[in-house]
């Protein structure tokens, strides 16, 4: 399975090549806390540290900004208001929406109105907090019901159909409708936003950023500085601590401020947020309003389905349109839906701007669907997951999605039998109706969730990518690619496939920072397609590099092309064997080329956005997870007894890393769902800013019992990488189950004869209070 | 020599002159702005400021002689693990301090903790991780033989890792001792203490040795450190510097500093007042002195009180544990301070003292209001007296969040019943989170008088709380959430009383 290069008979296997669950390439630095993070790279002498000032007010026009008593606090050097900046005054990633500073006018709080750079970093936080701003306020919509009613629209309703939705529902026979509401999520990267900008002698610039999407903060920079042109500016990323989407669009800002106040001052300057300042400036996951009509038949098979999905975007476009168009496209899930209209509400409210977090709108579609799984279920008194089966795709004529896509790579029927058979599924549930029966506090629920989710970007031309690797002429390997780094292991697999390519020790490979000067015109981190994308370009270097090695050995040697082989650190020619690093000496001797750019482009899709036809992704990533909760009805309180999850990678290039994204993502998908929730005050002020009183999930929170497999023995039937497939983002959905057994078991309060009013997250208040009203709905019902 | 502390760290003597000003090598400098901005040393992270993520983990180490009530500790040293971004440097004063980089040497080889991280894939992003490792160092220091699942959760309670799920550390913190004992003998010894090639007992000894020539108070420009050692010097200091911030184990008052800004330019800090260190029980009390850890007291009193010992468990993380003291809990009297309901259940006492003489308050008649109490300015909290449990008496707290740990209570509920014959004859409920204060409802008590634990809760005793309280809605929770809980406890508390096997969701699944 390794391409050209494979040899059965070899008896030694090369150290990290693919296949090999290597540790994460910086393991041994981040246990000794040697991994640099930005903040911990030596500043330069002079580098001053900035902070920013925000708005109070959700709404409200600017009257007057007093920064006289911010100019003469301790220690500040510089002040800088939108007046002072010379280019554009946007960071805005596709609309130009985002100032940079607001002018005139402040539309949610935290909003950035202006920055200073001092001393020190706390001079600096001092400093911005004693501004006198005076506002006139405007009225505010800071919820999606609010905005609704307002009538505000950030972007254009969009809509997807095929058949006749209406009809189909009307004339089944069964007919269920709801509401169901889906909370937002902070991303929590442990390493809050931060850049660093130094000036550079010829009135460059370069950037360290702590951001998955380098390529756009150069163009930002470049913008905002005035500058024309994006060569002026490099930017730089080792590593982040974290991101989950929240630092694909929102780094701009912070590297626009310091490159602001870099080019006031003439000195480097560094801006690392505090972490409460974080929460109040970037964006979140988006919360929906979902409605929903469904229409199906005695088995619980869909005829109909119409959905309507409103998000909060917040005050500009960002990247909600792409977020809300992926929620669209997973409003089917596993499912196929015959007659469907899917709806899309993208609303403008008065609080941060909502942005990319993990999953990118998919995680709210495909959790709608979910609920009307389960919905159809209880009113037809079926397992849900006999409901679920009904409805997957599969078989003639049901295997289109609602856009036009053939789903040609489902193996969701064979990836449930194993589940249901290994978690004991069926046992289980009759085991859970016998300790509901005989428990009045402490009730039980399970659930079974699949996942499909789309792999590409939907925006078709980010579908590329760039590496470069060069051969120094002691055989050590010296490797970039356009990818950035933020824990998910894509340095390490990329390094595997490289070393594979070449038969080398992955040890000989170094996997080098994200550079804006090495890989032009990258493509964010983002959508799941790191590996996808910039394994295949690093893989095509590598091949460049072995095909002129074999061109060079053939003549050296003087032996035929097809004599030479790559063999575990040592290259056969024809009868003799070179070890690799003479060879390498050897060509460089013979002046050849060591060093070779490798470039990608994921073949086969495209898609017509005016019609919502077509093929957005190359393929599918598949899962499922059968979870099991108990709850307390006194409190609400409730736990994870145990989880089964199997999730399909394809043929894994690292089983440790997908496992690790799994797991990861599992997790912070229970925490959108259970504990995480953002609570805004009607001013609009985001009320939790901190772990304080925001709390993703605990060591404690992992289940109980857990059995997390890969699904064996599926390669992915398209040409990826080894035939691997993409693991960061769908395992986030994995969390669904949670979820729906939480609501199955509050639905026992109530012998599941009534759907629990329960919406996300399932806080321990949302618990209790959908089983206080359950009960006494029961009380009424039995009176 | 003037104005300086010191304390050990990596076998080496840190001298740090506080005299600067505030702001600037204060008395309000941290142990993170230390570490990160004075000695570059930058594997400790910053990722709240606050002391909720612990990202910032470091181990504190002092001789066990200046930590009574420890049963648990073999050596002659205690590792505290504390969160250092709201650690004050001034605290380190005769003291060690081990960092991630304390535990390897550049390029030599790891320990058994970190080796375990490795080996079980439990990094991904990597910024979390040295807070976690430091974390695991101090439970592989504290715990001999394999730890279980609730060890590992205890102990990483206060450490958030956004990758992993977590699975993974677990399985490396089950695996770390298994490491560490399959190495050879010369790396043990090694390795018997992290931060140095010194054994246990040369490090007591310097520490005693820094600690017997430390200064009892530091000015500068404009700012002033008392660092007293007796109670009658830190009264002293408290009456003649009522403008300074007192200090105890810092977890309220960094956030001060980190988060309002403010510059502290005067801090008593009492943390190693010996009579405020003071933990044992009499026959009919325990002296818990205010400067006590809660990590301290929950080992001393968790054979009496069990219910205790699972409150002040859920109370906060260890490094959290490690460094706040009941007595800060009581000063700083937050409405949602876990300890207080539990102590006005309990009646406890506080002994207060001041120059002028010492007086006893009811800790019921303690708060006069929102963060107001009785405490005079110059007035220090001794010591907080926590009544002996007897037979027939029953203690039970509940503490409601949205996450089970390292969170802060909605409503937390603790009562105090006596019973005979499975009737209570005598009841103290007292709540958090439901006022401006944490209080007693007396009227509940008496509605439970006489009642059988075998009854419903009756109707007029729930009905107290809704009489008692108008609990407000906040980020936590809803007022509505807050009553129901608070009335539903009553029917958890007698299913306890009743002696049903699972009573609480969480305490159970452990």
């Amino acid at each position: 399975m390794h391409g050209d290069t494979d040899d059965t008979h070899t008896q030694r296997r090369i150290q990290g090549g693919v296949r090999e669950s290597l540790p994460h390439e910086s393991a041994g630095q981040h246990v000794r806390g040697a991994a640099w993070y930005t903040d911990d790279l030596p500043e330069p002498n002079g580098t001053l540290h900035a902070a920013l000032g925000l708005s109070e007010r959700a709404h409200a026009e600017i009257v007057s900004l007093d920064l006289n008593p911010v100019r003469h606090s301790d220690g500040v050097r510089c002040v800088l208001t939108a007046a002072d900046i010379v280019g554009d005054n946007n960071c805005g990633p596709i609309v130009a929406d985002d100032p940079i500073f607001a002018e005139g006018v402040v539309e949610h709080v935290g909003q950035s109105l202006f920055a200073v750079a001092a001393d020190t970093v706390r001079a600096a936080r001092q400093a911005v907090r004693r501004v006198e701003a005076i506002y006139r306020d405007r009225p505010a919509a800071i919820t999606v019901n609010s905005a609704l009613a307002a009538g505000q629209f950030l972007l254009p309703t969009e809509q997807m159909t095929r058949g006749d939705p209406d009809t189909a529902i009307g004339s089944a026979c069964h007919q269920l409708d709801g509401e169901f509401v889906i909370g937002g999520q902070e991303q929590f990267y442990l390493e809050g936003q931060i850049a660093l900008a130094i000036p550079l002698d010829d009135g460059g610039m370069h950037i360290y950023s702590s951001t998955q999407f380098p390529m756009e903060v150069q163009a930002a920079v470049a913008r905002c500085l005035g500058r024309e042109r994006m060569t002026d500016i490099v930017v730089e990323c080792r590593r982040m601590g974290g991101a989950f989407g929240g630092k694909e669009s929102q780094p701009a800002l912070f590297a626009c401020v310091a490159a602001l106040l870099a080019e006031a001052t003439g000195r480097p300057v560094k801006l690392r947020m505090d972490r409460d300042d974080d929460m109040r400036v970037t964006g979140k996951r988006h919360d929906f309003v979902a409605r929903y009509q469904v229409g199906f038949d005695a088995a619980g098979t869909i005829e109909g389905y119409r959905v309507n999905l409103a998000s909060r975007c917040g005050r500009s476009a960002d990247l909600s349109g792409a977020i809300n168009d992926r929620a669209m496209f997973h409003s089917d899930n596993a499912y196929f839906l015959p007659h469907v209209a899917i709806t899309s509400e993208r609303l403008k409210t008065h609080t941060v701007s909502n942005t990319a977090f993990r999953g990118f709108g998919g995680p709210q579609g495909m959790l709608v669907i979910e609920e009307v799984m389960d919905a159809i279920a209880q009113a037809l008194g079926k397992d849900p997951l006999s409901v679920r089966r009904a409805n997957l795709y599969g078989g003639a004529g049901r295997n289109v999605t609602p856009y036009g896509m053939t789903v040609e790579d489902n193996i969701l029927p064979e990836l449930l039998d194993e589940l249901v058979a290994t978690s004991d599924y069926h046992q289980r549930r009759q085991d859970i109706a016998r300790f509901n029966a005989g428990s009045e506090v402490f009730k039980r629920g399970i659930a079974l969730t699949p996942v499909k989710f789309g792999i590409s970007f939907t925006a078709t031309h980010l579908n590329q990518a760039g590496a470069l690797v060069h051969l120094y002429h002691d055989g050590s390997v010296h490797l970039n690619h356009g990818g950035t780094e933020m824990g998910q292991g894509l340095f390490t697999k990329i390094a595997q496939i490289v070393a594979e390519e070449l038969q080398i020790d992955v040890g000989c490979v170094r996997a080098t920072a994200t550079d804006t000067g090495k890989v032009p015109n990258a493509s964010a981190t983002a959508a799941s397609s790191g590996t996808d994308l910039n394994g295949k370009a690093a893989q095509a270097a590598a091949r460049t590099l072995r095909e002129r090695l074999t061109d060079f050995a053939a003549e050296h040697y003087d032996v035929p092309r097809e004599q030479i082989r790559f063999m575990p650190g040592e290259v056969q020619v024809g009868n003799r064997t070179v070890p690799f690093p003479d060879l390498i000496h050897e060509a460089y001797m013979n002046r050849v080329q060591l060093s070779a750019t490798g470039f990608y482009k994921t073949p086969k899709i495209g898609y017509d956005r005016r019609t919502w036809s077509g093929r957005p992704f190359y393929y599918f990533a598949y899962g499922a997870a059968v979870s099991e909760v108990e709850i307390d009805t006194l409190t609400g309180e409730h736990l994870i007894r145990r989880v089964d999850i199997l999730h399909d990678c394809g043929e894994s290039l690292n089983e440790a890393i997908d496992r690790g994204q799994i797991e990861g993502g599992f997790l912070q998908g229970v925490g959108w769902l259970t504990c995480e929730e953002l609570v805004y005050a009607d001013s609009g002020e985001l009320l939790t800013t901190a772990p304080s009183t925001y709390k993703i999930p605990a060591c404690s929170d992992w289940p109980r019992e857990w059995r997390v497999d890969l699904m064996q023995s599926t390669p992915n039937r398209e040409d990826t990488v080894f035939r691997s497939k993409a693991v960061g983002e769908p395992p986030l959905m994995l969390a669904n189950s949670v979820f729906l057994a939480l609501k199955d078991a509050v639905a026992s309060v109530a012998e599941h004869r009534v759907r629990p009013a329960l919406n996300a997250p399932a806080t321990p208040e949302a618990i209790l209070l959908a089983v206080t009203d359950l009960r006494a709905q029961r009380t009424v019902d039995d009176s | 020599m003037s104005g300086c502390i010191q304390f050990l760290l990596d076998d080496e003597t840190h001298v740090v002159d506080l005299s600067g000003r505030h702001g600037a090598m204060g008395p309000d400098t941290t142990v993170l702005q230390y570490l990160r901005e004075q000695l570059l040393r930058r594997g400790t992270k910053e990722g709240c400021a606050e002391g909720d993520c612990g990202a910032c983990t470091v181990v504190v180490v002092e001789p066990v002689a200046a930590s009574p009530g420890d049963g648990k500790c073999a050596g002659r040293l205690r590792y505290r693990p504390v969160n250092a971004c709201i650690q004050l440097l001034a605290g380190l004063d005769g003291r060690e301090l081990l960092t991630v980089e304390s535990l390897a040497r550049r390029r030599g080889p790891l320990h058994p903790v970190q080796q375990a991280m490795v080996e079980h894939h439990a990094s991904q992003c990597g910024f979390c991780t040295p807070g976690i490792v430091m974390s695991l160092f101090s439970l592989y220091k504290a715990q001999t033989g394999t730890p279980v699942r609730r060890d590992i959760d205890d102990c990483l309670a206060g450490n958030l890792c956004r990758c992993t799920g977590y699975r993974p550390i677990l399985e490396a913190g089950l695996a770390m001792h298994a490491l560490g004992d399959a190495l050879p003998a010369a790396a043990q010894t090694r390795l018997a203490r992290a931060g140095g090639t010194e054994q246990d007992g040369v490090v007591a000894d310097r520490l005693t040795a820094l600690d017997a020539s430390s200064q009892s108070s530091i000015a500068g420009d404009g700012t002033w450190l008392g660092l007293p050692r007796t109670l009658a010097e830190a009264l002293q200091m408290r009456a003649a510097r009522p403008d300074a911030t007192v200090v105890a184990g810092g977890t309220d008052v960094g956030l001060q500093i980190t988060k309002s800004l403010t510059d502290l330019a005067a801090v008593l800090s009492v943390a190693r007042v010996s009579e405020l260190k003071r933990l044992e029980p009499t026959s009919d009390v325990w002296h818990v002195g205010a400067a006590v850890p809660i990590a301290d007291l929950q080992l001393a009193i968790a054979g009496e009180w069990p219910a205790l010992d699972e409150l002040l468990r859920r109370f906060a993380s260890p490094p959290i544990r490690h460094a706040a003291t009941l007595g800060g809990n009581i000063a700083n009297g937050s409405p949602i301070g876990d300890s207080m309901p539990a102590l006005l259940a309990l009646d406890a006492t506080v002994e207060l003292a001041s120059v002028s003489g010492t007086r006893t308050v009811a800790l019921a008649d303690f708060y006069t209001g929102y963060r107001q109490s009785v405490l005079r300015p110059d007035e220090l909290i001794v010591s907080v007296l926590i009544p002996r449990a007897t037979h027939g008496e029953r203690l039970a707290i509940y503490k409601l969040t949205k996450r089970p740990d390292q969170d802060i209570s909605a409503v937390c509920g603790a009562f105090w019943v006596r019973l005979e014959q499975a009737k209570i004859v005598s009841a103290r409920v007292a709540y958090g989170g439901m006022a401006a204060t944490p209080a007693r409802v007396p009227t509940c008590e008496r509605a439970l008088e006489g009642v059988s634990v075998f009854d419903a809760v009756p109707g007029p005793a729930r009905d107290t709380i809704a009489t008692s309280f108008t609990p407000l809605s906040d980020q936590r929770a809803s007022a509505r959430y807050r009553a129901l809980t608070a009335a539903n406890l009553l029917d958890r508390l007698f299913m306890e009383l009743r002696g049903e096997p699972r009573v609480d969701l969480y305490r159970h699944a452990r």
